[in-house]
This record gives C-alpha cells, sequence and structure tokens, in this order.
C-alpha cells in the first residue's frame, strides 16, 4: 500500500507515505491484566473519571457532602480543645447512611446496567476474560470506590485528631477499628446494589430498587424496633437489626469494633449475637457474589 | 483455520447444529444461512464460550473445549446486534477493548488509532457513539474486532442495516482484512449474492447441518449455464423446440429460460466443457436457424443453494 509520489526534482521531499496495515508482534498480557484494567476503568468511571462531565457532578458533590461534616468536627475540636472527637470513627458511616445510599444506588447501575443494556457484555467475554473475571472487576471497583468514599471523612477525623493533639494510640484504635467497619460495609452496599442492578438493564429502575431496598429495610427495622423497646421487650431488638444492611454494620462494630449501638436504648447483640450477625454479613456478600456469577453466566453471548 | 468434527449443539427443544463437519483454510470464508440456521450457534462454539453437545472442534489449532481463552486471544469478533455505549467516543470505547484483550496501555492506544483509520473513521472518532450513523457503528464495531490484531476475525452479519452504498464499503473492507491485514475471516449473511463477490470459499449450512462447502470458484465457474436463442424458419415454425430436440438426442439436457417477459424463446444449458459451445454452434447451424445469442449465465449462489436436491430444475423452469 505504500503510494508514492513521483519525484519531479531529484531531492525535492515530496513523498507521501501510507505505512498501510502493521502487525502487532508486542506483549499480550491476558487475563489478569484485563480483569486489573476493567477494575480500573470502573473505578474510575465510579467517580466519572473518564467520562462526561455531567457524570461526575454527582458522585463528586456525594463525596464532598461525606467529608464536610467530618472537617467541621475536625474544626470544632481543635479550636474548642476538646478531650475526644464529637462522633466516633465507627458512628460516622452510620450517620451518614443516607449519603452513602444514595451514591451506591447511583454508581451502582451504572456499573453493570450499561454494560446489559447496550450489549456490551458479549464483547467482554468474546475476550480472554471469563465470567468471573468480569464479576469479580466489577465488584471489587464499586466496593473500592465505596471504601473511598467512606475512608476519606475517617481520615481527615484522624488527622484531625492528631492536629488536635489528642490521644495518639486511643485514636489510632478508634480509626482502625472505623476502617474495618467502614470495609465491611463497602463489600456489603456493593453487593447488594451489584446484584439489584444487574437485574434490570434499565439505569433508571436500578438506582430506584437500590435506594427502596435500603432505606424501607432501614425504615421497617428500626420502626419495629422502636416499637419492640417501647413494649419493653428490648431482648428483640438485637435480632430485629438482623435484617437491615445498616443495622447489620451496626450490630457487628457494636459486638467487635467497639462502637456504641445506635439501636434504640443502645440495645446492641451481644457477642453469640455478634457472631450471628457477622455470619449474615458473610454469607450476604458471598451470596451476592453468587448471585452475580449465576446472572452472567446466563448473560453469555 | 477452524475444523469441526460431527459438531452437535441440542438445547431442550431444538437442535441448532447436527453432527457438522466442515474444514476452513485461510482467507475470507462465508457461513451462509438462514435465520435461525446454526450460525450464531457455531461461532459461540468456536470461542470457546458454550460447549457443544457431542463432537469436536479446533480454531487455529487449539481446541474450543479446553483452550476457549487462548483462542479468544487469539481471534477478534463483532456481534450482530448493536453493542456500543452511546455516552463514549470511538477512541476510547476501543483503546478499552484493547485493553481487555491483554494489549498494554501505549500499545492499545496506538493500535487504537491504527484501525480506526483503516475502517475509514477520522475525525468523528472523538465523538461520542450516540451521534454516529449505521455505517459509522458498524465500522466501530468492526474495529474493536481488529485492534488487537487478531489471526482470525468472526463477524457476524456484518452488512446489516447498511444501505447499498454502505454494504459495499463493508464488503470491500471485509476482502481488505484479509488482502492487505493478513487476517483471516469469517463472515456470516443469509444473502448470498453479498459473500460470491467478497468470500475465497463458501459453507452453506441450513438447519444445523452443512449442505456444501466449497470455494466460491467452484460455485460459480466450473459448471457454466448458457443461455441461447435462435430464429424461427419456415422448415422450423418453432426453432427453440427443434434446437431442444437436437440437443437431448445428442444427450444434453436444456431448460426454458424462465417466466420472464421476453424471455419464453431463451433455452438453459450446461456447459460441461469448450465442446459443448461448438454442439449448440453446430447444431444451430445443421438446423439452418440463426443464433440470436449465447451468453455465460454466471451462477449465482442462490441457485447453487437449491441445487441441492433437483430443486433448481423447477426453480428455473417457473421463474426462478
Amino acid at each position: 500500500m505504500a503510494v508514492e509520489h513521483p519525484l519531479t526534482q531529484p531531492g525535492e521531499q515530496t513523498r507521501i507515505h501510507n505505512i498501510g496495515y502493521r502487525t502487532y508482534d508486542g506483549p499480550r498480557l491476558g487475563r489478569a491484566y484485563a480483569r486489573r484494567s476493567l477494575y480500573s476503568q470502573s473505578l474510575r468511571g465510579a467517580y466519572g473519571l473518564g467520562r462526561s462531565v455531567k457524570s461526575k457532578i454527582l458522585p463528586m458533590l456525594l463525596f464532598v457532602v461525606m467529608c464536610v461534616p467530618a472537617l467541621i468536627m475536625v474544626a470544632v475540636a481543635v479550636a474548642t480543645k476538646a478531650k475526644d472527637l464529637p462522633v466516633d470513627y465507627t458512628r460516622y458511616a452510620v450517620i451518614m447512611q443516607a449519603v452513602i445510599g444514595l451514591y451506591v444506588a447511583s454508581q451502582g447501575p451504572q456499573a453493570v446496567s450499561r454494560d446489559l443494556r447496550f450489549k456490551t457484555v458479549p464483547l467482554y467475554f468474546s475476550r480472554p476474560i471469563e465470567t468471573s473475571d468480569y464479576v469479580r472487576a466489577k465488584y471489587a471497583a464499586l466496593a473500592s470506590a465505596l471504601f473511598v468514599l467512606t475512608a476519606a471523612p475517617l481520615i481527615v477525623l484522624y488527622v484531625g485528631a492528631l492536629l488536635a493533639k489528642l490521644d495518639f494510640a486511643d485514636q489510632s484504635k478508634g480509626f482502625g477499628q472505623g476502617l474495618a467497619s467502614v470495609a465491611l460495609l463497602s463489600l456489603l452496599f456493593a453487593g447488594i446494589a451489584l446484584v439489584i442492578s444487574a437485574v434490570t438493564p434499565r439505569r433508571g429502575f436500578g438506582i430506584a430498587a437500590v435506594i427502596a431496598a435500603l432505606t424501607i429495610s432501614y425504615g421497617a427495622v428500626s420502626t419495629v424496633q422502636a416499637i419492640a423497646f417501647e413494649r419493653s421487650s428490648s431482648g428483640a431488638v438485637p435480632w430485629l437489626g438482623l435484617f437491615s444492611p445498616i443495622t447489620l454494620i451496626d450490630g457487628v462494630q457494636t459486638a467487635f469494633l467497639g462502637a456504641s449501638s445506635a439501636f434504640p436504648g443502645q440495645v446492641g447483640p451481644s457477642s453469640a449475637q455478634g457472631l450471628v450477625y457477622l455470619a449474615v454479613v458473610l454469607a450476604l456478600i458471598a451470596g451476592c457474589y453468587g448471585l452475580l456469577m449465576r446472572r452472567y453466566r446466563k448473560a453469555g453471548l | 483455520m477452524i475444523a469441526t468434527e460431527s459438531l452437535s449443539k441440542r438445547y431442550p427443544r431444538v437442535t441448532a447444529l447436527d453432527r457438522l463437519s466442515v474444514d476452513v483454510g485461510p482467507g475470507v470464508t462465508g457461513l451462509v444461512g438462514a435465520n435461525g440456521a446454526g450460525k450464531s450457534t457455531l461461532i459461540k462454539i468456536l470461542l470457546g464460550l458454550s460447549p457443544a453437545t457431542e463432537g469436536r472442534a479446533h480454531v487455529l489449532g487449539l481446541d474450543v473445549a479446553t483452550e476457549g481463552a487462548a483462542i479468544r486471544e487469539r481471534v477478534g469478533y463483532m456481534p450482530e446486534h448493536d453493542c456500543l455505549p452511546p455516552d463514549v467516543s470511538a477512541t476510547e470505547f476501543v483503546v478499552h477493548m484493547a485493553r481487555m484483550s491483554g494489549l498494554p496501555p501505549a500499545a492499545a492506544r496506538e493500535r487504537t488509532a491504527d484501525t480506526l483509520r483503516h475502517v475509514g473513521l477520522y475525525e468523528e472518532r472523538y465523538r461520542p457513539i450516540g451521534g454516529y450513523s449505521t455505517g459509522m457503528k458498524q465500522r466501530v464495531k468492526l474495529a474493536q474486532a481488529l485492534v488487537h490484531d487478531p489471526q482470525l476475525v468472526f463477524l457476524d452479519e456484518p452488512t446489516n442495516g447498511l444501505d447499498p452504498v454502505g454494504r459495499d464499503d463493508m464488503l470491500g473492507l471485509i476482502r481488505r482484512i484479509h488482502t492487505d491485514f493478513g487476517i483471516s475471516v469469517l463472515v456470516t449473511s443469509h444473502l448470498l449474492g453479498e459473500l460470491e463477490r467478497t468470500c475465497d470459499h463458501v459453507v452453506v449450512v441450513d438447519g444445523g447441518k452443512l449442505l456444501r462447502s466449497s470455494s466460491t470458484t467452484d460455485f460459480t465457474k466450473t459448471t457454466t449455464t448458457l443461455a441461447i436463442e435462435v430464429t424461427d424458419s419456415d422448415e422450423h415454425p418453432d426453432g427453440t423446440k427443434a434446437v431442444r430436440e437436437v440437443l437431448h438426442a445428442r444427450g444434453i439436457e436444456t431448460h426454458d429460460g424462465g417466466g420472464l417477459p421476453g424471455a419464453g424463446h431463451i433455452l438453459l444449458l450446461t456447459a460441461e466443457s469448450e465442446d459443448t459451445y461448438d454442439l449448440v454452434r453446430d447444431t444451430v447451424a445443421d438446423l439452418g436457424l440463426g443464433l440470436v445469442r449465447m451468453e455465460q449465465r454466471r451462477h449465482h449462489i442462490a441457485e447453487v443453494f437449491t441445487d441441492t436436491d433437483e430443486q433448481r430444475k423447477e426453480a428455473v423452469g417457473h421463474g426462478g
């Protein structure tokens, strides 16, 4: 395909080169690399990076909303020379659960519904990656995005606490417990959001369904818990907490991560009940992964 | 390139492939069949995505049942349906797909620019795909199948939804994939005429069974159809009939030229060799008739398609 214009005068550089098709002999990095690429692309996508300006607005806004209260608390703590931060590390995510719910509801469908709706999934599976690679990359990406969202304000609090010269050992322990708690929360919420979003190729339905699943379950559980507490059957309160994602996390961190429970009357689960909470959370995470695998095995070509 | 051995795929209610054995060499191969003939099922099995019920298949010498990932690294696939997200540009999308095929980031970008240029997308490649015409979208789909420089590409109905000009462009592009890029092609279509112009080899499947597999030149050249038309004379008021009788006596079968207007006097016959031409000339001369025309009718693959079981006579007889 080399097109060469004849030279009219020797030395006159008027050649046009069409180098034609070039073959590729470089490395092919295979499955693990493709999975990592999908992970980083999805993680960036969860904050609108590499996407249109419009799709950056909501995740970035929610990220800011998530961090501003932490900044204010730190500012207050530093200014008033307080002995402790106004809010525990483990409590922060529970207080901000509405923001977390909104974020996961908007980004979960974004991560999987687009591929289903525009039928891009077959293009992935006609490449070296397998169903499990796709599911793992998407799951890990959304969980990481949630972890970034929930851990960032904790880092703000921790740095602020150290600036305010609060007790280092005490703060580090609380910070560590907070990180462990939000890590578990990220995995659980990401799993639930992905399973719900992967059912429908319509993004709007996905968003509504995720919000409904998170808020209705929390609303129902906290209402019934309040009634049970008022009727002085507070023994039932911890068991009721098993039925919504955020109360599950609250129960686990109360039992194992030194948190004070947000349940009515602070009736958190005992250590034995805490084990049940942990088992349920882990079973839910595993179940979500299993459901996603099943969903995509069918969605092949 | 591709070899299958009594490959079968049965679903609970339908048999999509029925003991299909076929060998496909390098070059452009057309896979022809009506909708539901099993073309897409075959591609799925060849990509190692769907296990065959029985039989074996190899692609590039790799077993589809056990080495699917290795096959998918070396082949490209262009699906029949839409598969492009509208909110990203062609460049971003193809770069992402190149990385999914295992190309390092820098190579992915370079190959994307090259490939998009080769399929004929220039400045518009930076705009979101949502604003593209059908023809441009087909080019992006083709680009994502070629971006990792595969040894073989599967193109599922690449001309679907294109206007005649777009169709010709796409067919030209498919031809170039082999001649210029050195990549072998398996292209499916339910339009036989299309593949006649593009392919070196055509495989015809129907109802999951192999109907015929041969090179395009076999299809269209070895048996040439001759069309002849003669004048009438006083001695032979129906010259056509007279010629037909003489030719029959010499062992050559003829068919009527079909029910098309003005075709009533045309005789069709199969020229096995050069001798047939001489025989026709001599016959007409001996009868004292005038030869109005004697022309080669190039076989359409469509005729070959119905040729399998004596249907062609009927088809020609009824103006098919």
